[in-house]
């Protein structure tokens, strides 16, 4: 029954993300992309619950892999997506920095 | 916190994911937006921590140095590189989730079918998306050649590799409790990696912004089967969400180029046609314009629009044609900026470029917009860009790229082609533009020539 309910959650969320998708101008689309990359390092969600204490040994050397490497995906992906939009103003928003 | 509240806590994440992306309609609205998808990752990761029995030192180990290695790469990176910067990220999310699968296999060893399923589709994907964002990095960055790497029987050997791969899913899905079923799944990492290389080789550099576009849906897609080998709903909307977000781009990026997924995959475009298309395309006689007269043709016009492409980026020129843009506001010349989907290496380049050199937003202009308009623009100033303004597209059904919308920058009463030489582009076309009655060639580097320009009008106030 858990894989109906996971799949259910999946096809919604796929519906609904080509709803927010399609309305992005493709002005930002590149910040769009490094937004979204930064999304997809969630699995730094499971890569965390994966370290537990009772399993020492290899699984923990690969855990920490995970959480680096999505750890990077993560922070890099929203600063950069951050250093960006800063960047886009209007006409009179100025020269700025 | 219990398993309840740590739950409820991702509703909240998934809640500000989505409108964080909501917010990304609007360039005024935009860094909010991300700012409050950054908020969600946060409560996400925060509300994971307070769960009991993790091994708190390897976390903080992780998170430390991760933190230290984007934030470094995020602040160091030139705008003009941001697409190698995304296909890197990509690649990390890829090979996070097959970390991610691979631990759990190991800890839990016997499982269901369908979640050796899901954690095959975790593994694969996730590791194809490592290797293939890794060469994508590689061509993008200019380590790897950039050409197209073809070989025969190439189609038939990534068919065998994806036919092993699937053979091996079948048998680990059977056995995954054995030590056999190790075996597949290492062999299932090992041909995922491997397939990621054979299938982006073949894969040119301007075709770059369709690849990176798919291997930011499949990082997206590998996180998914990550949600579903660990039963976790936020990894699954979260990576559902840019799994869609991938294929909507890939999918705009494809009919910029008039060309099917398919297509771009597989036919290794623009090898072919380099050797034979640059003879028989259209000759003519070209006329040269030095700074001053293209200083003269600009000084009298009321519109103009810039084209930029590729050439844009590579000579870093996105500062002086901001200043030659303010040059001619200055001057009462309208000025816009006509940006083609798939002009740069990822969707959107050229727009970020042009927002770095504080261009505003609403100077930059789509080509559906600026088209049904082109006629009353008096001068179109074409920067580093080639196919995407090549006639031929609209005139010559011959031609490799007919059918592909173009900016029809020779509607405009006068053309300036800023270029090198006359080489072809990407697609190995001659482009008919240049041999046009209303077009001037300023050859030279795109930020010298440009510098050029500024200099003629400073002399002249």
């Amino acid at each position: 029954m858990e894989a109906v309910y996971l799949t259910f959650v999946f096809v919604l969320a796929i519906f609904l993300g080509f709803e927010l998708i399609s309305k992005v101008p493709s002005t930002l689309h590149t910040p769009l992309m490094s937004g979204s990359n930064a999304i997809s390092g969630i699995t730094l969600i499971g890569a965390l619950a994966s370290l537990k204490m009772e399993n020492p040994g290899f699984a923990t050397v690969l855990g920490t892999l995970a959480v680096i490497f999505a750890t990077i995906n993560v922070v890099g992906g929203y600063a950069v997506t951050n250093r960006m939009l800063e960047m886009f103003k209007k006409k009179d928003q100025g020269e700025g920095k | 916190m219990g398993a309840l509240g740590i739950n409820f806590s991702y509703v909240i994440s998934a809640g500000l994911f989505i409108f964080g992306l909501k917010m990304l309609s609007s360039p005024a609205t935009a860094r909010k937006g991300n700012l409050l998808s950054a908020l969600g990752m946060l409560i996400a990761i925060v509300a994971t921590l307070l769960a009991t029995g993790l091994d708190y030192r390897w976390i903080l180990l992780g998170i430390v140095i991760g933190t230290a290695i984007g934030l470094f790469a995020a602040y160091k990176v030139e705008m003009t590189s941001m697409p190698e910067m995304v296909a890197l990220f990509n690649g990390f999310g890829g090979i996070s989730s097959l970390l991610l699968a691979w631990s759990e296999y190991h800890q839990q060893g016997e499982i269901s079918s369908f979640l050796a399923g899901v954690t095959f589709l975790s593994a694969f994907i996730g590791g194809v998306t490592f290797t293939g964002s890794m060469v994508a990095f590689g061509k993008l960055s200019g380590k790897v050649p950039q050409k197209a790497v073809v070989f025969s029987g190439q189609h038939l050997i990534n068919g065998a590799i994806l036919l092993s791969a699937l053979i091996a899913a079948a048998l680990f899905c059977v056995f995954p409790g054995s030590w056999l079923g190790y075996v597949f799944f290492i062999i299932i990492v090992l041909v995922a990696l491997g397939f990621g290389v054979t299938s982006t080789i073949p894969i040119g550099g301007a075709d770059m912004p369709v690849v990176i576009s798919l291997l930011n849906s499949y990082s997206g897609l590998a996180a998914c089967a990550a949600g579903f080998v660990i039963s976790n709903n936020i990894l699954i909307v979260a990576g559902a969400l840019v799994g869609a977000s991938g294929i909507i781009l890939t999918n705009i990026m494809c009919k910029a180029m008039n060309r099917s997924l398919a297509n771009v995959l597989f036919s290794g475009f623009g090898t072919k046609t380099a050797s034979s298309g640059a003879e028989d395309g259209p000759q003519g006689e070209v006329r040269p314009a030095t700074a001053e007269d293209v200083y003269y043709i600009l000084e009298a016009a009321d519109s103009v629009a810039i084209v930029p492409g590729y050439g844009l980026a590579v000579a870093q020129a996105q500062h002086v044609v901001r200043e030659l843009g303010d040059l001619l506001e200055a001057n009462d010349t309208e000025v816009m900026y006509a940006i083609h989907p798939v002009a740069g290496r990822m969707p959107g380049h050229m727009n970020v470029l042009l927002a770095e050199a504080n261009v505003p937003y609403d100077q930059l202009v789509e080509m559906d917009d600026i088209n049904p308009r082109m006629d009353s623009v008096d001068v179109c100033v074409v920067i580093g860009a080639n196919d995407v303004v090549n006639p031929a597209a609209a005139e010559d059904e011959n031609s490799p790229i007919y059918g592909m919308p173009i900016i029809e920058t020779f509607r405009a009463k006068t053309v300036i082609v800023l270029k090198r030489s006359l080489n072809p582009g990407f697609a190995g076309i001659q482009n008919a533009l240049f041999f046009r009655e209303n077009t001037r060639m300023y050859f030279g580097d795109a930020k010298v020539a440009i510098q050029a320009l500024i200099a003629e009008f400073k002399e002249a106030k």
